[in-house]
């Protein structure tokens, strides 16, 4: 039979050393955001050639969109971002106490996104301003300033923001999934010095999600910033 | 000794009868199980697939739509299609031949994700489970390519959970990719450099590449797909500001590297044969190794080539088609190689070769006449006809299949200890050849001749040669079904097989056939090229025993 | 003779009937030679190599061969200079299709499941059948009021797609009277196989014979004029450039200046965008305020207008940038996104088909 080898903690049996099982989860969690990348590409892709064909109608589609919230947002996930980094840091140096502080910050800051957003699409729900079946009123874009002549690529605009802020929060909720893990993890002492790789593993998509929205809320919200219309 | 069943092999402990309850089969961490229960899965939707394939070339005898209803035909030869690629093709060699000889291969004890391995499998079975549900809930009839609007306002079939099943079903693909690509990347063994890989190896990176960064395009197409066909959003729909070509650009930017998903597998199982049926390094290793990356990266900005009737500019289907006519010379580098490596070789025509050279046949044809397709001028007539059929039947059959069935033959000793039948390894293979090209050959003429393709019934004038192609695909079906046969029987009274039955170079023939659960019972280490047939032990003890008998 | 129409007796190839037939049958028999040339190539190499070299004893190990560069670099340069005359010949084959000359017989052409309506100049229609004369350049203009379909002509060689949205062509020059297949070539639904149709190739007179004996309703152009001033097009659309939008006569070929900077030309794309989606392509000089007509015009009477657009479009050359005269009552240029007044005129109720 084989021999057993002394037992580290935390090393698979399928691994040689830790080094080899480090790499792996490292080059693993870049390559799985490669596949986010090309994920979210598509709907990139779909932005810019609507975009390029209805330029007016992206310009107004992104003045009804609330920059303050959309900011406040931003920042939060920033700042979240940090946190995060902190948390990896001091897994690092095997604090757990620490690490625990700052993923429950990372966590509740994730949270406070998700309500915004949670905000955010019920008011434009509310304001019949989704684009499905029949929920889709050209009046009630009129009552926000938009020509009549441009409430269809209006609806484009906002299926487009939809889709790509409705999967970004998809990945926001994944997210705050893998900190409550990761968090009960720390709890039972899991993570040490030696053996820390799921969180900084973790931190890397978290960081993903982050840089994720840093290029939709431009795109989204700011597009359309310098329009003066009645309205919001 | 009387013959036993695998399962006790001379008392040897191996992976197949470490453990046989079914829990330790479903709950596997081991790639060699994992890789078997997906030859179980693809074989029940390979036989799917081909029943759908039967009713179709029944159906087409007559000119008359007298089989099949409309409809009914509509939903068959999309089913066909969508059952063929997305639960057969793609997974095929990779989750079953990968999934067991990588690790082997490059010296390890398994793959860098053992439960993402096995997760895989579940997802591809949730997504084979919920395509199940479609076909008894009446299937699709969109065609595989599901174009809007047809398939997201006018169809009235399951078009939504389909779109959902392909989509769960896409991540089997990309944690498979993924797992190799860290496989082969953190885990080969001391002294297994990169240029001393086997080429399989190199074919299952290039493949891993395409899986990663092709399938999440697919991903969100059809889930885009989805939300337009239930909340008619307007994506894909021209009334509501859509537009409906936009759809074919992401479909096809995965979809065409798809096909190299199911090509350059199959090429590295030949690189295998090939070197191991002739004894020699592959001629031009180098460049065979970089082929198939080339093939990879390229495929990707070819996508183009499939939408040269539908109104895209001029301009950008002349970019698609040079870039194609480029991504066909790597493809004419491996072939001209693995033909120039039989030079001077030491040639045995085992089963598995006798698929090799069929390969080597009928991929040249098939990449020939995809030269047809890629020149701009004569796609315009040739498109969406039969001759666009029998090319990718010709590559994705003719040349995939084969490339799986070659390998399957050929690491069967491996897999289960056990020789099958040569004799009728030999006839089934050339049975399938001569099936396969009857099938298949006139449908280039029926293509050249204006025949539109997905055609229930057509002009009386193409009888002919459609009664040529079903019986061909009668015959096709036999040799396909003989394997069934002779393999299965093998495993309770095929001649046990040794280590290395084909006196193959490689580290999976220097472990026992089947290998114990861990792969070896020492820690490999590669001090000398791939193929060096010189240091294989089997051929230097033939020698020896040679130079004793003269 | 040309090898290819040998071929024709043999059924390999349909008939040539159009211009393009011949050229093309060519080109794939230059590549059925080359395919045979390398099938046949390799055949025989390794049919040799695999007899010569058979494995004569169990323990033989033949001398390794790494590779050969000479011949490496050799079999990658000439299979592809092979191939890029492949691609140039099709590339050109491919701009003479899809550039359709100005100076065609004109027929519109609507797809949908499952029929082909052909329109010709003069308002003669036809369903599932197209009459072409003999000699003469024609252009089909196509769009498809439901899915994407696809108009195949085996003996002429040509194929476009009709998509939904917007519109494409297919031009050609009968070469042989006779009758010949017409199939939908893109999958389209339940009767997609049943989509087909005849293409009647006759001699010019025969031709002009035919067109009388078609029952004639309006023509296009004319039918377009009456919904011109029944959609009220003509109220903003006024003659001299003093309405609230630009004049259109003789604009139809002529490149116009957008608010945005850009040039554009007026074809029936933009004619059939402006009226569908007038927000997207504003002209320089003329504010935003033009209603859309989406959901109250079909396919077909937007092609009617495009047409009758095009009727008072034919006095001039085309190619000179039209510049509108600066508008009265509007206010003078005004930048991207500054609309003027907000809309509240309601566009008229459509005229029934």
């Amino acid at each position: 039979m084989a021999e057993h080898a002394t037992h580290i903690e935390g090393l698979a049996h399928h691994f040689v050393s830790m080094e080899q099982q480090k790499e792996a989860g490292m080059i693993g969690m870049w390559l799985f955001l490669v596949t986010e990348v090309m994920f979210f590409g598509g709907l990139f892709l779909a932005y810019t050639i609507y975009r390029t064909i209805y330029p007016e109608g992206f310009l107004y589609g992104s003045h009804l969109l609330n920059v303050t919230l959309g900011g406040t947002n931003t920042v939060v996930l920033i700042v979240s971002s940090l946190t995060m980094a902190m948390g990896v840091y001091y897994s690092q140096k095997g604090e757990p106490k620490k690490v625990m502080g700052f993923l429950t910050l990372t966590l509740i800051l994730g949270l406070v996104f998700l309500v915004i957003k949670y905000f955010e699409y019920a008011s434009k729900i509310h304001d019949k301003l989704f684009p499905a079946m029949g929920w889709y009123n050209p009046e009630t874009t009129g009552a926000h300033g938009v020509p009549l002549n441009l409430q269809q690529p209006v609806r484009v605009f906002l299926w487009i923001y939809f889709l790509m802020t409705g999967l970004h929060a998809v990945h926001m909720i994944v997210g705050a999934g893998i900190l409550i893990t990761l968090i009960l993890m720390t709890r039972k002492g899991k993570f040490t010095k030696n053996y820390n790789s799921p969180v900084e593993i973790s931190g890397l998509y978290w960081h993903f999600v982050d840089i994720v929205w840093i290029f939709l809320f431009p795109l989204l919200y700011l597009t359309g910033y310098h329009l003066s219309v009645g309205g919001h | 000794m009387a013959s036993e069943g695998i399962i006790r092999s001379e008392g040897r402990k191996n992976y197949l009868n470490a453990a046989t309850t079914v829990k330790s089969w479903l709950l596997t961490l081991d790639h060699k199980r994992i890789g078997l229960l997906y030859l179980f899965a693809i074989s029940f939707f390979f036989a799917l697939g081909g029943i759908y394939a039967t009713l179709i070339r029944l159906e087409l005898v007559t000119p008359e739509g007298d089989l099949l209803t409309p409809e009914m035909y509509n939903r068959v030869f999309t089913m066909h299609g969508v059952t063929m690629i997305f639960f057969f093709l793609i997974p095929s060699i990779p989750a079953v031949l990968g999934n067991f000889c990588l690790p082997l291969m490059l010296g390890a004890k398994d793959v860098a994700f053992p439960k993402l391995n096995l997760m895989s499998w579940y997802v591809f079975m949730i997504g084979g489970s919920m395509m199940l549900y479609t076909m008894l809930s009446g299937g699709i009839d969109t065609g595989w390519t599901f174009y809007p609007p047809y398939s997201s306002i006018y169809s009235n079939s399951q078009v939504t959970i389909a779109g959902v099943s392909i989509f769960i079903t896409g991540f089997s693909s990309i944690l498979t990719g993924l797992n190799f690509m860290v496989t082969i990347h953190t885990m080969r063994a001391p002294g297994l450099t990169w240029f001393r890989l086997p080429l399989f190896v190199w074919a299952h990176y290039a493949t891993s590449l395409i899986m990663v960064l092709g399938t999440p395009v697919i991903a969100i197409t059809v889930l885009a797909l989805a939300f337009e066909r239930t909340l008619q959003i307007g994506i894909f729909d021209p009334k509501l500001g859509g537009d409906p070509v936009l759809f074919q650009h992401m479909f096809w930017f995965y979809s065409h590297p798809a096909v190299y998903i199911m090509i350059l597998p199959s090429m590295g199982v030949i690189s295998e044969l090939i070197a191991t049926m002739t004894r020699k390094r592959i001629f031009g290793y180098n460049f065979v190794a970089f082929s198939s990356l080339a093939i990879a990266v390229f495929g990707f900005l070819v996508w183009g080539h499939h939408m040269f009737t539908t109104s895209q500019s001029m301009y950008t289907g002349m970019v698609f088609s040079l870039i194609s006519y480029a991504v066909a010379i790597p493809s004419a580098i491996k072939t001209f190689n693995w033909t120039a490596t039989i030079y001077k070789g030491s040639v045995s025509f085992d089963t598995p070769m006798i698929y090799a050279l069929a390969f080597l046949g009928l991929f040249t044809i098939g990449g020939m006449t995809g030269l047809f397709l890629a020149a701009l001028g004569l796609d315009v007539h040739l498109q969406d006809t039969y001759f666009v059929v029998a090319h990718f039947h010709y590559v994705m059959v003719g040349s995939a299949v084969i490339g799986f069935l070659g390998g399957l033959h050929y690491w069967w000793p491996k897999i289960t200890g056990r020789m099958y039948s040569e004799a009728l390894g030999r006839i089934s293979a050339i049975i399938i050849f001569v099936g396969f090209n009857l099938t298949f050959f006139p449908q280039f003429v029926l293509g050249q001749l204006g025949m539109p393709r997905r055609y229930h019934a057509y002009v009386p004038e193409y009888q002919v040669l459609h009664v040529l192609s079903s019986a061909g695909a009668s015959i096709l079906a036999i040799g396909f079904i003989l394997p069934v046969f002779y393999l299965a029987w093998s495993l309770m009274y095929g001649e046990k097989a040794g280590a290395n039955p084909w006196m193959a170079a490689g580290l999976e023939w220097q472990t026992p056939s089947p290998p114990p659960t861990e792969n070896f019972t020492y820690q490999p280490v590669v001090t000398h090229e791939p193929y060096e047939f010189e240091q294989v032990p089997e051929i230097k003890q033939a020698r020896e025993a040679e130079l004793l008998r003269a | 003779m040309n090898p290819s129409s040998f071929l024709i007796q043999i059924p390999f190839f349909p008939e040539q009937a159009s211009n393009f037939a011949l050229e093309m049958d060519l080109f794939y028999l230059f590549l059925f030679a080359l395919t045979g040339f390398f099938t046949v190539l390799i055949g025989v190499a390794a049919i040799y190599f695999l007899i010569k070299y058979r494995r004569r004893s169990q323990g033989e190990v033949p001398e390794q061969i790494e590779g050969h560069l000479k011949l490496e670099i050799t079999w990658t340069v000439i299979p592809f200079l092979i191939s890029m005359v492949i691609f140039a010949w099709g590339a050109k084959l491919y701009y003479q299709m899809y550039t359709p000359p100005t100076d065609a017989l004109e027929i519109f052409v609507t797809g949908k499941q499952w029929m082909w309506r052909a329109q010709h100049p003069d308002g003669q229609r036809e369903i599932n059948e197209l009459h072409v004369p003999l000699g003469r350049r024609v252009k089909l203009t196509m769009t498809s009021e439901d899915v994407i379909h696809s108009y195949y002509i085996p003996a002429f060689r040509t194929k476009t797609d009709l998509v939904p949205g917007r519109y494409t062509t297919s031009w050609f020059t009968p070469t042989k009277t006779g009758t010949y297949h017409l199939f939908c070539a893109e999958y389209c639904g339940t009767q997609h196989s049943g989509m087909i149709g005849k293409v009647m190739v006759m001699e010019y007179s025969d031709y002009q014979a035919w067109l009388r004996g078609v029952p004639r309703e309006k023509s296009p152009a004319e039918a377009g004029e009456q919904l011109f001033t029944s959609l009220a097009c003509s109220n903003c659309h006024l003659e001299n450039n003093s309405g609230r939008g630009p004049s259109l006569q003789n604009l139809f070929g002529k490149d116009v200046k957008l608010a945005n900077g850009a040039t554009v030309k007026v074809d029936e794309t933009y004619l059939r965008e402006s009226i569908l989606n007038p927000g997207a392509k504003t002209v320089v000089g003329y504010t935003n305020d033009m209603p859309t007509f989406q959901g109250l015009v079909t396919e077909e009477q937007v092609a009617m207008i495009i047409q009758y657009i095009k009727s008072i479009g034919q006095k001039q050359g085309s190619g000179q940038t039209a510049t509108p005269a600066p508008a009265a009552p509007a206010p003078a240029a005004q930048e991207v996104g500054r609309p003027a007044a907000p809309q509240t005129a309601k566009p008229a109720a459509p005229q029934g088909d």
